[in-house]
């Protein structure tokens, strides 16, 4: 405790930098995840290719790709980017599928009547499909929220600083606190991002809200 | 830099490393995934057949989802590391999280497959006689095994992936290129090394599928033969809408597969 | 009206699921397409508003080929209601409603205040307005798909086995719902069945399809019931079309005066009015009839709980089929007719019934001869 709040600044500087790190992939991810889910079920051979692809890309160790990626993308190997963009590629990986099955969790019968009411394939897209899909998509992007702020940390092994920087100090030093401090910091600002999520998708859903009220 | 890191991965001085820490590698992932699903899955088909202890399953994979791997591994090391002494030093707390970090999928996994099961079939095999054991073994689990190899593949892939940084804390395997290539600033070699893991992590879950794909019966995958077009289409036009899974059966799957 | 001219839909695997069909359902009546599994009804309907296109052969509707108008614009102008209603869950009943409304444009107080009317026509409570559709039971939503449909009074309307989804007893009230409704408005209506009796109780003319879409036969729903075109047909309607077919024979049927005591008589009263016959008729208050008792074992004046109630009531200008039915399901034997207000007219016996349908089938055939 004496630790933490002697080195409040230091953990408040790598606190923010995490949630840099693991929020803003998963906005991006979101993003490019959707167009890509959407394409998976419209066009149905689309969708082993793309889910398998995207499987593949999840299957990689983080250390891996945290080292891998400067190759590719031509950066310095402690340049953040490279984590930032790892993270999205997690983000993208673990969305796409459930993009895809949240859009194909939409009742049959409930796309053929916005059809047949005269919805245009992007509208009814837009005002049937996806509201009906947040509750699916929420989920995933709550597995992805928590799962990116676990991996972000290893970036701290090739010095990328975020709480993770913590572990690999303290291990150094043979010294508890700064891990415990990580620990409870790193759960706690996952936890935080669940219901951050958890709260938007209650939020965009409020038919789910009624269900007992009548 | 790409021939560099080639001219490492095949450089004849490098090979019998590259086959002894590929050993190593996967000697702890699957005695540390053998010992995980040794508990999970029979804990999973309990808590999946009696309903007990539901809540605790369900919120357990989330939370150890939350928990940061590096954290855990040199928590662990420090605090029973002094205790051991030797190669068990560093090679138990490993393990150890290894262990531990496997156990939420597999059990998550197993359970969400024995709860999905139809009831239906369920009340059939009870109709039929056969007892809650049976019904578990006969019934409950082959219809089970998708989930519960999906919980063992994501699993796996968790494993392959923190034995490699359980490098750092002094375990052996393919992340010792990485570690040790990071030291001393061996680009090619921590390269080589990051390939080393993705490839082997590739192959395992590739593995798991085959075996999967034996293990689960072609009833349950869908993997049977087409049905004719003709045949499909009528049942989709002329028998209104099929019945697709409700989101909470998508949900379940959804967040166990990651 | 909607005109078929063979119209044929044939997938790229050589399946045809509708061959060479031309058929016309007639403004303002409704048409009811009715077969097998397999027959094409689905795809024929389905064609109409260009869910599914046409391999050959044109649709028009009032005369304008469906195939030349931007389907959007064709379908806002069609209503449609299926099984089980596929009501949006995200909107509220009164969103559900408004949506072709919304799609087309209008203001939104007007849109709105169009759903409010709907709700009352289809006779939904308007505190539903607010609720989901998860919220409403499936014959409740089914109202609300049928009133989204008609939302933006489409001259036309498409309906895929609507009912179907919805128990028995719902489905009957829905139907007659439904027939009330269709006296008022006089929409053009393709409605889609499998189910004989609802195609009977619902069409005014009724195309049976075959297997593979072709059009068995096209006709009144009594003309289908006593003159099936072809063993197909006849094996479609079912054993018991004789016995259908008299829903649309009307008849007189001279009624007996049936003594009987009103809901409260004392024993003795029962036991002089029934002047030794064995079952007695007692009435309600506003003189309708309550049911059947029998004097000899009554022990307490006549009271609502121990009234035999099995017989069901004709009416007396009904179809011989319902006076038969009463005669049949009568504990006395004895049919109980009534005036359109519910009001007791008399008995009749089943076999004056039958008499009766035989004078109808004789006056008819040498009607038709002449």
């Amino acid at each position: 405790m004496t630790w933490f709040l002697s080195h409040l600044d230091d953990v408040g500087v790598f606190l923010a930098w995490h949630v840099y790190l693991s929020a803003v992939p998963l906005v991006l991810g979101l993003a490019i995840a959707l167009p890509l889910g959407y394409l998976a079920r419209r066009y149905r051979w689309l969708y082993p290719p793309l889910i398998l692809g995207t499987g593949l890309l999840y299957t990689i160790p983080s250390l891996a790709i945290f080292i891998l990626l400067p190759l590719l993308l031509g950066t310095q190997i402690l340049d953040p980017i490279n984590v930032l963009v790892a993270m999205t590629v997690y983000t993208i990986a673990l969305l796409v599928r459930t993009v895809a099955d949240g859009l194909a969790a939409v009742p049959d019968e409930v796309l053929l009547s916005a059809t047949a009411m005269g919805y245009k394939r992007f509208s009814r897209l837009l005002r049937v499909e996806l509201p009906l899909a947040v509750p699916v998509i929420a989920a995933g992007l709550r597995v992805a929220a928590v799962s990116n702020v676990s991996i972000v940390s290893v970036a701290a092994i090739i010095g990328v600083s975020q709480l993770g920087s913590l572990f690999t100090d303290g291990f150094a030093r043979a010294f508890l606190a700064p891990i415990v401090v990580g620990i409870v910091a790193c759960v706690l600002l996952a936890l935080a991002l669940d219901l951050l999520i958890l709260a938007a998708g209650r939020a965009l859903t409020p038919w789910l809200r009624n269900r007992r009220a009548s | 830099m790409i021939s560099r890191i080639f001219g490492w991965l095949f450089d004849p001085a490098n090979t019998g490393a590259i086959v002894s820490r590929t050993l190593e590698h996967l000697q702890y992932s699957v005695v540390a995934l053998a010992l995980a699903a040794l508990i999970a899955i029979p804990a999973g088909m309990y808590v999946g057949h009696t309903g007990r202890g539901r809540f605790a399953v369900v919120n357990l994979a989330g939370a150890a989802r939350a928990i940061p791997t590096l954290g855990l591994l040199y928590l662990m090391v420090l605090l029973l590391g002094p205790r051991l002494t030797g190669d068990v030093a560093f090679l138990l707390p490993n393990l150890l999280v290894l262990v531990v970090l496997a156990i939420p999928p597999i059990l998550s996994g197993t359970y969400a497959g024995i709860d999905e099961v139809d009831p239906a079939a369920r009340d059939a095999a009870k109709g039929m006689g056969l007892t809650g054991r049976e019904v578990l073994l006969r019934v409950e689990f082959p219809c089970a095994l998708p989930l519960v190899f999906s919980g063992l593949r994501s699993a796996l892939l968790q494993v392959v992936a923190t034995a490699t940084i359980a490098a750092t804390a002094g375990l052996g395997g393919l992340g010792r290129f990485l570690i040790d290539g990071l030291a001393v600033r061996d680009f090619p070699q921590m390269a080589a090394g990051a390939i080393l893991v993705a490839v082997l992590a590739l192959l395992c879950d590739l593995v798991f599928g085959l075996a999967q794909r034996y293990a689960v019966s072609p009833g349950i995958s869908g993997r049977t033969r087409r049905r004719t077009r003709r045949a499909r289409r009528e049942r989709d036009a002329d028998s209104g809408a099929s019945a697709s899974r409700t989101e909470r059966d998508r949900l379940d799957a959804g967040a166990s597969a990651s | 009206m909607i005109e078929f001219d063979s119209v044929t839909k044939e997938y790229p695997d050589g399946t045809v699921a509708v061959g060479d069909l031309s058929l016309r359902a007639p403004t303002g009546e409704i048409t009811v397409l009715v077969g097998p599994s397999g027959c094409g009804k689905t795809t024929s309907l389905r064609m109409i508003n260009r869910m599914i296109e046409p391999t050959s052969g044109t649709i028009t509707i009032d005369g304008e080929d469906s195939g030349s108008v931007d389907p959007a614009r064709l379908r806002r102008g069609i209503g449609y209601v299926i099984q089980h209603a596929g009501l949006f869950p995200h909107r509220t009943i009164v969103q559900n409603i408004m949506t072709v409304p919304t799609l087309l444009g209008w203001d939104g107080g007007k849109a709105k205040a169009r759903a409010m009317e709907l709700m009352e026509r289809v006779g939904l409570d308007p505190a539903f307005a607010d609720r989901y559709p998860n919220q409403l039971s499936g014959g409740q939503q089914q109202r609300v798909g049928v009133a989204r449909a008609l939302a933006a009074d489409p001259p036309v309307m498409l309906m895929d086995e609507p009912f179907s989804a919805v128990d028995p007893v719902v489905r009957e009230g829905l139907q007659d719902e439904f027939l009330r409704l269709q006296s008022e408005m006089g929409k053009t209506i393709v409605f889609v069945t499998h189910d004989i009796d609802e195609a009977v109780k619902l069409g005014d003319r009724i195309a049976v399809l075959d297997v593979g879409g072709r059009l068995a036969q096209i006709a009144s729903p009594a003309v289908l019931l006593a003159e099936p075109a072809s063993d197909m047909v006849a094996d479609f309607v079912g054993r018991d079309r004789g016995y259908r077919a008299l829903a649309f024979t009307g008849g007189q049927v001279r009624a007996d005066d049936e003594p009987t005591v009103p809901l409260g008589a004392s024993v003795e009263d029962a036991r002089a009015a029934a002047g030794g016959a064995r079952w007695l008729l007692v009435l309600d208050e506003e003189g309708r009839p309550a049911g059947w008792v029998e004097p000899a074992k009554m022990a307490a004046p006549a009271s609502a709980d121990f009234l035999n109630r099995g017989g069901t009531v004709a009416r007396a200008d009904g179809s011989l089929r319902q006076a038969l039915d009463a005669a049949l399901s009568s504990p006395s034997g004895r049919g109980v007719l009534v005036s359109p207000d519910g009001a007791l007219i008399g008995t009749v016996p089943a076999g004056r019934v039958v008499e009766a349908i035989e004078a109808e089938r004789v006056h008819r055939t040498e009607g038709g001869a002449s």
